[in-house]
């Protein structure tokens, strides 16, 4: 053998890859995205079909989603409904700063590797602190 | 796809010639989203209750049900792309390549349709 060498470059596979900031939104992006998909579509149904049919129909979604006034089963599926929300609203915003992100790369911006991990990290950043400005306002209000 | 001549052999392999409507149609629905999306946020957010008369009230108004009618044609169509892309990227075997595209073709309507008829119903008055 010759000369031993220093580590060979990896293909780009998502066992394999280095973590850092560019990748791990790319997978936020999808993750978000799908997730919004299902969960966030599936739940804005419920909710228009429930207030489409009327005070109980919408009632019935509020208990199982918010309040669990019976207690029991509801107490499950309403602590479930409260993260699912605030877990949709963080999504949503993560996936809102990584496309604006998507925007820039699109037109050919941002691809040095320093600027690059840094509007990464800060659609991180915006999405935290939009979530929590946003549920702050709505709880406190 | 046919295996004698060159040609025949990669016929139904290539390009469909159907992703820059993708591409472009997922950038334009982005858009849509940017602002119906916070539009519907910020209204939630404003509201002073959250009960069925408040929140049927509001939903009637013809700025909100129009609002609420673009939100389920352009975040179903946005989903619809991108569970696309999402599907294309995992699901390599024939049955499932069927599966997939019955779903991302048959539900986002559906969905949409169902969505649609809720807001015309609120908007104009049923139940």
């Amino acid at each position: 053998m010759a000369q031993a060498r220093g580590p060979r470059p990896l293909s780009p596979h998502l066992e394999i890859w280095r973590w850092g900031p560019a990748m791990l939104v790319s997978i936020l992006h999808r993750m978000t995205g799908n997730g919004l998909a299902f969960a966030g579509l599936g739940l804005l149904l419920w909710w228009i079909s429930a207030l489409a049919g009327g005070p109980a129909s919408y009632q019935t979604f509020l208990d199982w989603v918010w309040l669990a006034p019976d207690g029991g089963f509801q107490t499950v599926t309403a602590l479930l409904g409260k993260i699912v929300l605030v877990g949709l609203t963080w999504a949503f915003f993560q996936h809102m700063a990584s496309g604006i992100r998507h925007f820039v790369l699109d037109i050919g911006a941002g691809y040095e590797l320093e600027a690059n991990a840094r509007w990464s990290s800060l659609t991180i950043l915006f999405s935290v602190a939009a979530t929590s400005v946003f549920w702050a306002f709505v709880l406190l209000h | 796809m046919g295996n004698g001549t060159s040609i025949g052999r990669v016929r139904g392999l290539g390009s469909s010639h159907h992703g820059t409507h993708h591409f472009l149609s997922s950038r334009l629905t982005a858009v849509g989203n940017l602002v119906l999306i916070p539009f519907l946020m910020v209204s939630l957010a404003l509201m002073p209750a959250h009960d069925y008369a408040t929140v049927h009230a509001w939903a009637a108004k013809p700025l909100p049900a129009t609002a609420l009618i673009l939100i389920m044609i352009n975040t179903f169509q946005h989903a619809r792309l991108g569970v696309q892309v999402m599907l294309e990227d995992y699901i390599h075997e024939e049955g499932g390549k069927i599966a997939a595209w019955l779903l991302v073709n048959i539900l986002p309507l559906a969905g949409a349709a169902f969505g649609i008829v809720s807001v015309v119903r609120i908007a104009l008055g049923g139940a």
